[in-house]
């Protein structure tokens, strides 16, 4: 799995339900450390969250540590895998296979705490 | 043929078996380069394995993980890797700077490599399962970077406060000792330390090999660092409290404890520079390379009889180290001069280096170990320490002071201890307790009497030479030190001005003696001319006899002849042939 880009530069709909967040564009980053079950998963995970969420307005690029191993210190990766919100701003990670979607959408602030 | 292919087998299985006995009795170890450390080790951490470092906040733990990866580029050309969990690397590279190592130099020349891995829980949710193999990307990437040997990971347990999976985390962990110890890299893991525990998360269940345990304790506002080797499995090592200090060399670590009694001892003299205390001490002196403690209360002249013998080992071209407690470096010399003894020509020309510091100023263990570091750096053939009563005060001193005087004497050096008695103490008693390990024990005390305090010197002890058992009276003159006779008579023994009268009063009675004896001397010799006059006389008496006897016999004989032949003339007359 190399650096992958996938998305959608579309307009946002219309009738989008938060008008205040139809602006944003997402920039989304997910490492992974080789193609294993996890990150595979967690990928999936994102896309579908994505597309829920905020569908045509995101990117999402995959970082492979594997193949681009001085990219976890630059972006001082821990855990694999790691999502990083690049935009919009500020910066949030999230690890974990992003299994949980409730803590995904918080992490991610689509949903406040304790929502 | 075939017996000696059998062999063959047998012989090497052999000799393998003898090599893993030698490995298991010496372990491969990885020098530290750390002053002491690696003596109280045997030769160093456990090589290829990973050692535990804890200890509570601000104890020296990441100085000494840092002092070990420098000391093994500078000084193994073992390249390093430093991870760091708590402080970025630019804080981390001026903290050490201060310490003397650059390790910027040595991150360009690709020595060594830094990685800050920061780990914040507010910043992370958690939203499933995961590892940590980011960490493991990182750690391979410093590694292969600079071909590293060593690495340090400062300190691991901030993942703890990062993660919540504790499950996942000690899975982690353990998979990482495994891949580090895989790659055969020799770890340094600090740990803080929890209460009762070694690490608060435990650390050591992971790290099985070497646990080095640091101390920071402030005993009556004297901070004091220690060091202790925990476990080392598979190897001896020193199991005391070492003290050590951290000054801008980095660590050292005091391993006095582990020297024996097996020091070189040496036959040669060295004076004191007082003639008289070398004619006391069987002639000579001090022995080369012993320690001598002189003893005494206030003013009772220790310092100058100190000053005295720096004087003379300077005077003789070999350097001495006086470490001061009491006296700034020009108080020293401005009172030594003022009795005689010149320690600025001494300090100009270099062979004397006085080093003034207040007892109280750190514990005794940095005392100990600062005295240790400058016998180092100025290699000293004698050294004076006055007093050792001043650091006594301080702490349970006696120990430690022992170990320095061993370290003085394994070293080959002269050593002059002055110790202060308390006043009304027995002299004997030196609080210090240490008069066990002193070659020579010189006590000076005050006689008083008369209205006046003198000093007396007598020499208590001196292994291996014939002292004198005689107390000198110890007089401090513009031109130094004398050691005079005291008046020991049956008035008791006397010093000072008693003594002086003593001596005029014997002066005035041994003027009269000898004024009586001439006077009989006259006496007897006019006596005596008397008799010769007398003897003269009768001389001449006799002489005068002698005479008078001897013409008396020629009358006498004179008168006989002349009858005989009157006799004869007048037998003739008559007829003269009846005679004839």
């Amino acid at each position: 799995m190399s650096i992958e880009r996938t998305g959608n530069q579309s307009a946002p709909a219309a009738d989008d339900p938060s008008a205040e967040q139809a602006e944003e564009q997402w920039e989304l980053r997910l490492y992974t450390a080789g193609q294993t079950p996890k990150s595979i998963l967690a990928f999936n995970n994102l896309k579908r969250i994505c597309e829920e969420h905020m569908p045509g307005r995101y990117q999402i690029e995959v970082v492979d540590l594997m193949r681009n191993p001085r990219l976890a210190k630059e972006d001082q990766i821990v855990a694999i895998p790691t999502l990083v919100r690049k935009l919009p701003q500020p910066l949030r990670k999230i690890i974990g296979d992003l299994s949980d979607t409730e803590r995904t959408l918080v992490g991610l602030q689509l949903r406040s705490r304790g929502k | 043929m075939t017996g000696f292919m059998n062999d063959l087998p047998a012989v090497s299985r052999a000799a393998s078996v003898e090599a893993d006995n030698a490995a298991a009795r010496s372990l491969p170890k990885c020098p530290t380069g750390i002053g002491g450390l690696d003596e109280i080790t045997f030769g160093g951490l456990p090589r290829g394995r990973p050692t535990l470092v804890c200890g509570s906040a601000g104890c020296g733990k990441t100085l000494l993980a840092m002092e070990f990866l420098v000391r093994g580029v500078t000084e193994f050309g073992e390249p390093g890797v430093y991870v760091t969990f708590e402080e970025t690397e630019e804080e981390l590279a001026q903290n050490v700077r201060s310490l003397g190592f650059d390790v910027d130099v040595l991150v360009q020349q690709g020595r060594l490599a830094f990685d800050y891995v920061h780990i914040d829980r507010r910043e992370i949710e958690e939203t499933g399962e995961y590892d940590l193999e980011g960490l493991f990307v990182r750690l391979a990437v410093a590694v292969e970077s600079v071909g590293a040997k060593r690495v340090v990971l400062d300190t691991i347990e901030a993942l703890f406060g990062g993660f919540s999976n504790m499950a996942l985390l000690r899975s982690e962990l353990r998979r990482l000792f495994r891949w580090l110890k895989d790659r055969n890299l020799t770890v340094v893991i600090t740990g803080e330390r929890g209460d009762g525990t070694l690490t608060r998360q435990g650390l050591e269940e992971y790290v099985s090999d070497c646990v080095i345990l640091l101390d920071h304790r402030v005993d009556e506002q004297i901070s004091t660092r220690r060091l202790r080797v925990v476990k080392y499995r598979g190897t001896s090592h020193g199991t005391n409290e070492y003290p050590f200090l951290i000054d801008a060399r980095g660590i050292s670590v005091l391993p006095i404890t582990s020297l024996g009694l097996d020091h070189h001892v040496s036959n040669e003299r060295v004076g004191t520079g007082i003639a008289r205390l070398d004619v006391m001490l069987g002639g000579g002196g001090f022995y080369r390379g012993s320690s001598i403690l002189v003893s005494g209360t206030a003013g009772s002249g220790k310092s100058t009889l100190a000053a005295h013998f720096a004087e003379a080992t300077c005077r003789r071209g070999e350097r001495c180290l006086y470490l001061a407690f009491e006296e700034s470096r020009d108080q020293i010399v401005r009172n030594m001069r003022s009795v005689g003894i010149d320690l600025r020509r001494c300090l100009d020309d270099g062979h004397l280096r006085i080093e003034a510091s207040r007892p109280s100023l750190y514990g005794v263990e940095l005392h100990l170990a600062q005295i240790q570091r400058l016998v180092a750096q100025s290699a000293p053939s004698a050294v004076v320490i006055d007093p050792i009563s001043n650091l006594a005060n301080t702490l349970d001193a006696s120990a430690m002071l022992l170990r320095l005087m061993d370290f003085l004497k394994t070293s080959g050096i002269t050593a002059i201890f002055t110790n202060l008695t308390a006043g009304g103490a027995a002299l004997e008693a030196t609080d210090v307790g240490v008069s066990s390990l002193i070659d020579t024990w010189i006590v000076l005390r005050d006689i008083e009497a008369g209205g006046e305090r003198n000093r007396g010197l007598y020499v208590i002890k001196s292994r291996g030479m014939q002292h004198s058992n005689q107390i000198r009276e110890f007089v401090i003159t513009p031109q130094g030190v004398q050691l005079l006779d005291v008046y020991a008579g049956p008035e008791g023994v006397l010093t000072g001005s008693l003594r002086a009268s003593q001596e005029a009063r014997e002066r005035v009675a041994a003027f009269a003696r000898e004024q009586e004896q001439q006077r009989r001397q006259r006496e007897l010799e006019s006596r005596r001319a008397v008799l010769d006059a007398q003897i003269h006389a009768l001389q001449q008496e006799a002489r005068t006899l002698d005479e008078e006897m001897g013409a008396q016999a020629r009358q006498y004989a004179l008168a006989t002849d002349t009858m005989e032949q009157d006799r004869k003339a007048a037998a003739q007359r008559r007829g003269g042939k009846e005679t004839t």
